[in-house]
């Protein structure tokens, strides 16, 4: 070291003149009840299993996004839909349950990019804590969205796809209503 | 006769009062300095600000469970912190915080003792604040308080004899031990720029006193749990964070009073102020000077990482002290140059 390096003194009054330009830097908190972080559009937060526009439940339990998962966060047992049900659930198979462990998840969106059905997408609602591990894992009671109270997720989605959603002419875009006019045409 | 005992009775509590204020609301500015150097906020729930916290704190200090470990010196144990807190606010009384108040023909000086040898009892009453530490982690009957008692008492005790040193160079060129004469010296020319090296040295040792970062070595969570008050709980740790707190305080006000002017404003000859008006300005620009050492402190705090205790050891023996003795000749030297130089004369 050089005689100006011994002394030290050089080098603190370096460090003191870098503590001082923070001093009067604005501070970078966002005081969280008050303030909230404004978000990204495509901000990739807690689930949701769509309904589609009758109400039915767009998951058909196939399973995909289970597989795509990383974290295998996700569960579903599938069950099969009784008559009378149409309107409940949009194809012959459905979940019965549908969990994810939200203390798994990491929030990669595979599994909405997974989903065949457009049923599953990933939100801007943060995922509140809690203090139990069992109540981190959601069930349906809290990933289907409410039929009074639909979840827009229309950030997530391309503007193909929602062309794509509007075309009955897939069966796969047909609404139990849809199914049931077809089926009257043709009997005509 | 009466009049000047109800006076300095008066003085004393406002200045009791005054040091525990600015010592509660250093807590307060500590943490908001430390926020601000941090980029972050800091306390800010409590009333506007946060300016509430000190009471926030100081009544959750005493609403806490006060716990004795059983093995104890129970006497020792509460003398320690009262110890520290006595020492703390025992050295306060030969500041001289001002000129001198005349109100209805009687001159009231603000300053509560000019006692001749103010420095003589400053220092024996700071190395009194030893034994509050070593008190303490003594009697807590815990090897970890007593080793961090043992580490600040010696880590004062080397640092003392460089501040005695350093001061002993100040009394060479001022010729007093008295604070207030000290103080009327400066109104021209101010101690540091006859003393920087001595006031470099005397700052350096102040830091080291106060066991203040970074010289905290006392504290050091890391390796000693919590240093000399591991064992202590509520108001009697309170009594130690606060007499530190009063001791920055303090020697804040003994800087600015040694080296920096005191009361003394720059060019105060040339300001048409007089009286009673001067001495109130002259009260506001010292407290002015004590809050930017007592920022001053924080400031080194937030910016210094701790010294390893051997660092600290070679810095106070075989840095500051030769440093120190060195100091002392080289004022020798410039105070007798005309005699040295006679003297050199008739020799050749």
């Amino acid at each position: 070291m050089s005689f100006a390096e011994k002394l030290y003194l050089p080098a603190i009054t370096q460090g003191m003149t870098i503590t001082l330009k923070h001093f009067f830097k604005k501070s970078a908190t966002i005081k969280y009840p008050e303030q909230k972080r404004e978000l990204a559009k495509i901000y990739r937060g807690q689930h949701v299993l769509k309904r589609d526009e009758i109400g039915a439940e767009r998951c058909t339990a196939c399973g995909l996004c289970a597989v795509a998962c990383p974290a295998e966060a996700i569960t579903m047992d599938a069950a099969e839909r009784k008559k009378g049900e149409e309107r409940l659930y949009r194809e012959e198979k459905y979940a019965a349950t549908y969990e994810i462990n939200m203390l798994r998840c990491i929030f990669c969106g595979l599994c909405e990019e997974a989903c065949p059905k457009e049923a599953i997408f990933l939100t801007d609602r943060i995922v509140p804590v809690d203090t139990d591990r069992k109540r981190m894992v959601y069930g349906k009671d809290k990933l289907v969205e409410p039929i009074d109270d639909r979840v827009d997720v229309s950030q997530r989605q391309s503007l193909e796809m929602e062309l794509f959603k509007q075309n009955k002419f897939h069966y796969h875009n047909q609404t139990a209503d849809d199914k049931l006019i077809n089926k009257k045409n043709e009997n005509h | 006769m009466e009049i000047f005992l109800l006076y300095k009775l008066i003085l004393v509590i406002i200045v009791f009062a005054i040091a525990l204020g600015i010592a509660a609301y250093s807590t307060y500015a500590e943490r908001k300095i430390a926020a601000f150097m941090q980029d972050r906020v800091g306390p800010d729930r409590a009333g506007p600000f946060g300016l509430m916290q000190p009471l926030a704190d100081g009544l959750k200090m005493f609403m806490k469970e006060e716990i004795i470990p059983a093995m104890s010196n129970k006497f020792l144990f509460i003398l320690g912190p009262c110890l520290a807190m006595l020492t703390a606010c025992m050295t306060g009384v030969v500041i001289p915080w001002g000129g001198s108040l005349t109100i209805a023909g009687h001159e009231f000086p603000l300053q509560i003792a000019d006692i001749n040898i103010a420095i003589l009892y400053v220092f024996a009453v700071v190395s009194f604040g030893v034994y509050g530490i070593m008190i303490g982690g003594w009697a807590s009957n815990n090897k970890y308080s007593l080793m961090g008692a043992l580490r600040a008492s010696s880590q004062m005790i080397s640092y003392e004899l460089a501040m005695g040193l350093a001061l002993v160079a100040l009394i060479m060129t001022t010729g007093s031990l008295s604070l207030g004469d000290i103080v009327k010296q400066q109104s021209g020319l101010w101690n540091i720029f006859l003393q920087p090296l001595g006031f470099l040295i005397f700052l350096i040792c102040a830091f080291a006193e106060l066991n203040r970062a970074p010289f905290d070595l006392p504290e050091c969570e890391t390796e000693l749990v919590g240093g000399y008050h591991t064992e202590y709980s509520s108001m009697k740790l309170g009594f130690y964070l606060f007499a530190e707190y009063i001791n920055i305080f303090i020697s804040s006000a003994f800087i600015a009073s040694l080296y920096f002017g005191g009361y003394n404003l720059p060019f105060q000859q040339h300001i048409p102020l007089d009286g009673n008006w001067l001495t109130i300005v002259q009260v506001i620009f010292f407290f002015g000077k004590v809050f930017f050492f007592i920022f001053f402190f924080m400031w080194i705090r937030w910016t210094l990482p701790r010294f390893r205790y051997d660092q600290l050891m070679n810095l106070g023996w075989k840095v500051l002290l030769p440093l120190a003795i060195a100091n002392i000749l080289i004022t020798g030297l410039v105070m007798m140059r005309s005699e040295l130089f006679h003297f050199f004369n008739q020799l050749f």
